[in-house]
C-alpha cells in the first residue's frame, strides 16, 4: 500500500500551492523552512513531491520549458512537472532545502509572468506604510542595506523581492528566500514607493535614470527562466509599466545608518511633489 | 546583385519594445536583453527580410542620421553580425519571409 501523502500549504505573495510528501522528515522540513508562510487558504497549486537520494543543490542551468501543455524545469538536482491548467505538478528532488527553494522560485516566477508580476533581485523593506526596493548585482549592497536598516523598518527579504500589479501602481510581499542574511522576511505587504539600485560610493545621493536606463537594469535582476515567447513578451512588457508606475532611482550610498536618512527623505520629496502628477 | 548583398529580418523567437526612443529586444530563447540605440533601431524596424541591408543603410541611415554611408555600412554589417550571433536577426543572401512578430 502507498505511503499517505500529507500536505503543507505555503503562501507566499497571496499565493497559497500545497506542498504534499510521504516522507515525514521532509514535512518537518517544509515546515519549518516556510514557518511564518504557512497557510490555511485552499491553494491554488499543488507540487507532489517525490524524494530522491539526499545530495548538493547543483550549480547547473536551470531549464524552463514547455513540454505540450506541460512546463519542465529541470536542473542537475531536481526534475519536475507542472502543468498549468489543472495547476497540479510534481517534483523528483533530493531533500536539499536550496533545491526546494529554486522549484518553488521558479513555479512563483511562471505563476507571476502570466499575472503581470515578477521576482526581482533585490532587498525590500517596508518604511512608513510603503515598500522600498534596493537592487543590484552580487555584492553591491542588497543585505547591507537590510542589516542598516533602523529597528522600524520591516524586513520583506534581503534576497528575493516578490512584486503583483495592484490598483495603484505595483505592491511588494515578504518572501522566507533569505540571502546573506540568512533571514527569512515578514509575511506582510505594502504598496511599492521606489526602486533604488544600489551603488556604493563615498556619500550617499540619488539620481535620475532614464526609463530606458530603468528597463535595462530591471530586466538584468529579473528572475526569469522559461523558454517561451509569450511569457517573454508578457514579462517585458510588465517591466515597462512597473518603469512608468513606479520611480526608480540610482542610490549611491556609503554603508552605514545615514543612508536610511536619504531614504526617508526621498519619500518625503517625492510625496510632496509628485513627479506623475 | 552584388556579392555582398545580403537580406536581414527579425526572429519570431523574440519580444521589442520601443521606450525613449530605444528598443528593447529580448530573446526567449535564452531571455538574453540588448537596447539598440537610435541607429541600430532604425535597422531593425526595417529588418523585413526582403530589402537589403545596403538598401536599408542608405534609406534609413544615411537618410535619417548624419553619417558616413561607408561608416554606417561597416557599422551595420558589425551590429547586424552580433545581434545573428544571438537569434535576435536571420541573415541570408537571398530575400526571407520576415518572421516579425
Amino acid at each position: 500500500m502507498a505511503a499517505a501523502q500529507k500536505v503543507v500549504c505555503v503562501e507566499i505573495g497571496g499565493i497559497p500551492i500545497a506542498l504534499s510528501t510521504c516522507d515525514a522528515r521532509f514535512l518537518d522540513l517544509l515546515r519549518q523552512r516556510y514557518d511564518g508562510f504557512l497557510s490555511s487558504s485552499r491553494p491554488e497549486f499543488e507540487l507532489q513531491f517525490d524524494l530522491t537520494r539526499t545530495g548538493p543543490a547543483s550549480d547547473d542551468d536551470v531549464r524552463v520549458r514547455r513540454d505540450g501543455d506541460e512546463w519542465l524545469i529541470e536542473r542537475g538536482d531536481f526534475h519536475a512537472r507542472w502543468d498549468p491548467r489543472t495547476g497540479r505538478g510534481s517534483v523528483r528532488q533530493n531533500a536539499n532545502p536550496y533545491s526546494l527553494d529554486s522549484v518553488l522560485r521558479i513555479l512563483h516566477s511562471l505563476i507571476l509572468a502570466q499575472r503581470g508580476g515578477f521576482l526581482l533581485h533585490a532587498a525590500s523593506a517596508i518604511c512608513d506604510g510603503r515598500a522600498y526596493l534596493f537592487s543590484g548585482v552580487s555584492g553591491a549592497g542588497k543585505t547591507t542595506m537590510t542589516r542598516l536598516a533602523p529597528a522600524d523598518i520591516t524586513l520583506l527579504t534581503d534576497e528575493i523581492s516578490y512584486l503583483r500589479p495592484s490598483a495603484d501602481g505595483y505592491a511588494a510581499f515578504g518572501t522566507p528566500f533569505a540571502g546573506e542574511l540568512a533571514r527569512a522576511g515578514e509575511n506582510c505587504t505594502a504598496p511599492v514607493s521606489a526602486l533604488f539600485f544600489l551603488e556604493q560610493g563615498p556619500e550617499n545621493r540619488v539620481d535620475e535614470l532614464s526609463s530606458a536606463e530603468a528597463v535595462r537594469r530591471l530586466m538584468r535582476n529579473i528572475l526569469f527562466f522559461a523558454e517561451d515567447q509569450g511569457l517573454v513578451e508578457k514579462l517585458l512588457a510588465t517591466a515597462c509599466d512597473f518603469v512608468a508606475r513606479v520611480p526608480i532611482r540610482r542610490l549611491t550610498f556609503y554603508p552605514d545608518a545615514r543612508v536610511w536618512d536619504q531614504v526617508r527623505k526621498f519619500a518625503r520629496d517625492f510625496q510632496e511633489v509628485p513627479q506623475h502628477a | 546583385m552584388p556579392e555582398n548583398c545580403i537580406y536581414i529580418a527579425r526572429s519570431s523567437a523574440i519580444a521589442a519594445r520601443a521606450l525613449a526612443g530605444e528598443m528593447m529586444v529580448m530573446n526567449s530563447a535564452d531571455s538574453t536583453f540588448f537596447t539598440l540605440n537610435e541607429v541600430a533601431t532604425a535597422i531593425f524596424q526595417a529588418a523585413d527580410g526582403h530589402t537589403a541591408l545596403r538598401d536599408i543603410v542608405r534609406d534609413q541611415v544615411c537618410e535619417q542620421f548624419d553619417v558616413d554611408p561607408e561608416q554606417a555600412q561597416a557599422d551595420a554589417e558589425q551590429f547586424v553580425a552580433e545581434l545573428s550571433s544571438h537569434g535576435i536577426l536571420l541573415v541570408s543572401s537571398q530575400p526571407l519571409s520576415s518572421e516579425a512578430p
